[in-house]
């Protein structure tokens, strides 16, 4: 198959890591941004290719595990009316807020609906006058344009029954607070190429003069990774610090104009709360207040958004990449897919999920 | 953040997960595994042996006969290449003829909703004698009940089947060896993507159609042709990865697969990339596993080919490795492969 065959190539990828151990000379350690990359990272063992003086951390490119459990609260509280039915992604319906997830209140009889798109959701509140449709919209860049372009639908279709309870995220200001911790140890990024497909990359080059690292934009097959790598590792050995897009059959420079275009007409920038990170200013969107009718926020107003509870959990150093999974005392013990305390051991871009899948001797049925 | 034991009751774990019935629980992997352990095993003091096919062999003395059943609860009813119907016959007879047996007789038990078009029902009733004349079986019994608007989904078909056994040794999981070869009899992922497109409106164009299908053909031709079975296994719900890790935890040995060697059609491997869903994992009724013995590969497979050209030998069984079931190697790195743990979800983004 075209475009999949030719990037999970052996021998290529043989080459591509060879490559990688003559360039590196000492210890580099590389933060992978997005949860698809660490999933293939893991999947294909990409990791254990690499020289051991090579370090790979995993980032908080995760949608579903920075969405912090206060919302996931907001939406059980929202979906527990009668009136009320709330979709979201499948992935989203597994995570714990703190007192139960989405899908514990399905089983528990709330009308919960996993949908692909909420321009499903746009449909099913068509389809259902009589019931109050709420999309739990979450994501980076990458979903946001089709949460944007949900409110224009349903503004369009003069919707009355629709409206999103809006928790999505933006990647830059998350690298800005991780490169500004104390406790960093990031030297270069590997950008997540399906962000940067929708924002471009602009915003990147401030990042990498500032804090003086290399950023390269990488792709999600096991060729690109490894090309990711290479990339980054010989900026860091020739001391450079630029910005490099090494998905070029993906991601132009600005980005996707019509998708930025939606985003900036429905969303303004706020402050936001990311699980496991805290409060990071200028890395959420809310709607403006144009579209004010279709904010579950306003039109829930009595539903408030806990702040984050302290639990043992530690998906917050996780999503640093100050610590890795199986570094975790509770990983695949008391914290497994089935009982997960923390949202990176559900999603299926959760570093600890990969970890558990392909990192762990499967334990007797 | 350091780990505190003592604050561990605060966790948000899911309330939900001890005592209710969720979906996963009948998803084949994990939840599934534990139902059957803890709730149906200890209630029918089933064997160990029962549980290790697809059907029970009940016989006692000459000709035996294999004897399994099941329940279709697939949504939508119709879907490409098949329906509810087709998959309540063909599921039936294949976990027969994964025992080696000849499909005798299905009973066929319906539970439809009220209101449920008539005109449907029919549809689905002429589908399922087509496909029993097809697999050379005779609907012998059956039963109707309707329930209220609400309590049922259209319409849900339980089927049971009997079966006689025509292979000379019993074709179970313990009958594999290291060595032996594990042959797939076709392309995987049909069935699952099919319906996954059909239920959420996927227009991927061309369609996928589900590889529903007899396959006892195949198997008779396999005794017929005087190969060593040491076991079969149809790669229904939870795929090819499922069958894969329960014959090597049956049978006490590691399974080594290789991706490369795996067939997945362009549509079915597309639907899975757009969506994040790995074809390993997705439901097939028309595909199974060989394993046969080591000085049988190349002829298995060559009459599997007459079957169906993308028969393939994808791996070998090998000596137990620790606690691995089953291992692929990919792009020259090697992984354990798991049961799944609950639904597999399209990702996000």
């Amino acid at each position: 198959m075209r475009y999949v065959d030719e990037f999970r190539d052996p021998d290529a990828a043989r080459r591509v890591a060879d490559a990688i151990a003559a360039t590196v000379t000492r210890a580099w350690t590389i933060m992978e941004i997005c949860g698809g990359q660490t999933h293939a990272i893991v999947r294909y063992g990409i990791d254990r290719m690499l020289p051991g003086m090579l370090s790979l951390v995993h980032g908080p490119g995760c949608p579903v595990c920075v969405t912090p459990p206060g919302i996931i609260d907001a939406a059980c509280a929202i979906a527990s009316r009668p009136e009320v039915t709330l979709c979201t992604f499948g992935d989203m319906l597994r995570v714990p807020g703190h007192e139960q997830s989405l899908l514990a209140a399905r089983t528990g009889g709330a009308d919960v609906r996993m949908v692909y798109s909420p321009l499903d959701a746009v449909e099913l509140a068509r389809e259902n006058p009589e019931r109050e449709v709420v999309f739990l919209a979450i994501g980076f860049e990458t979903t946001a344009p089709t949460s944007a372009m949900a409110v224009l639908q349903a503004e369009r279709k003069g919707l009355a029954n629709f409206s999103l309870l809006s928790s999505h995220v933006l990647v830059p200001p998350a690298m800005r607070q991780l490169l500004g911790d104390p406790t960093n140890r990031v030297q270069g990024f590997l950008a997540a190429g399906h962000v940067c497909a929708v924002a471009g990359y602009r915003d990147y080059h401030a990042i990498a003069r500032q804090f003086r690292i290399p950023i390269v934009v990488t792709g999600f097959e096991p060729l690109d990774i490894l090309q990711g790598i290479l990339l980054c590792v010989r900026q860091l050995e020739e001391n450079r610090a630029d910005v490099e897009n090494q998905y070029r059959r993906a991601v132009r420079h600005d980005g996707n104009r019509t998708a930025r275009a939606a985003v900036g007409q429905v969303f303004e920038v706020q402050g936001q709360a990311w699980r496991g990170m805290g409060r990071i200013e200028d890395s959420g969107l809310a709607l403006r207040s144009r579209f004010a009718r279709f904010d579950a926020f306003k039109r829930f107003p009595e539903v408030r958004v806990p702040t984050e509870r302290q639990t043992p959990c530690i998906s917050g150093e996780v999503l640093r990449g100050v610590r890795k999974p199986d570094e975790c005392p509770m990983f695949g013990k008391l914290c497994t897919p089935e009982h997960p305390l923390g949202a990176t051991m559900v999603s299926s871009e959760g570093a600890c999920a990969a970890y558990y899948r392909y990192r762990r001797a499967p334990e007797a049925a | 953040m350091t780990f505190r034991p003592a604050s561990y009751g605060a966790c948000p774990v899911p309330a939900n997960s001890a005592d209710r019935i969720e979906m996963a629980h009948g998803g084949g992997g994990k939840l599934t595994q534990r139902l059957i352990d803890t709730v149906f095993k200890p209630a029918f003091a089933f064997s160990e042996e029962d549980l290790t096919g697809d059907s029970a062999a009940i016989g006692r003395s000459g000709s035996e006969l294999a004897f399994t059943t099941d329940a279709y609860v697939v949504q939508p009813l119709f879907f490409p290449g098949g329906n509810i119907g087709s998959l309540a016959i063909f599921g039936t007879v294949n976990d027969l003829a994964m025992s080696g047996a000849r499909p005798l007789a299905v009973s066929a038990a319906f539970v439809i909703e009220e209101g449920f078009a008539l005109a449907d029902l029919i549809r689905i009733v002429e589908t399922m004698r087509d496909a029993a004349a097809q697999a050379g079986v005779r609907v012998v019994a059956g039963d109707t009940k309707v329930v209220e608007r609400g309590k049922a989904d259209g319409v849900y078909i339980a089927t049971s089947g009997v079966g006689e056994i025509g292979s000379r040794t019993p074709i179970r999981p313990q009958a594999v060896r290291a060595g032996d070869p594990v042959i797939v009899s076709g392309d995987i992922g049909r069935h699952g993507m099919a319906v996954m497109a059909a239920r959420e409106s996927l227009g991927f164009e061309p369609p996928i159609e589900s590889d529903c299908a007899p396959l006892f053909g195949p198997v008779s031709a396999l005794i017929d042709g005087g190969i060593e079975l040491h076991c079969l296994r149809d790669c229904t719900r939870g795929g090819l990865a499922t069958a894969l890790i329960e014959i090597a935890r049956c049978a006490d040995v590691t399974i080594a697969i290789k991706q490369a060697k795996i067939r997945i059609s362009d549509p079915v491997r597309g639907a899975c990339e757009i969506l994040g869903i790995d074809p390993l994992y997705v439901a097939n009724e028309g595909r199974f596993t060989a394993i046969v013995a080591g000085g049988d590969a190349d002829r298995a497979l060559t009459i599997l080919q007459r079957h169906d050209k993308a028969a393939a030998i994808i791996g070998v069984v090998c000596e137990r490795e620790g606690r691995t079931d089953a291992k692929i190697e990919t792009i020259g790195t090697t992984r354990a492969l798991d049961l799944q743990t609950g639904e597999q979800l399209p990702r996000i983004c």
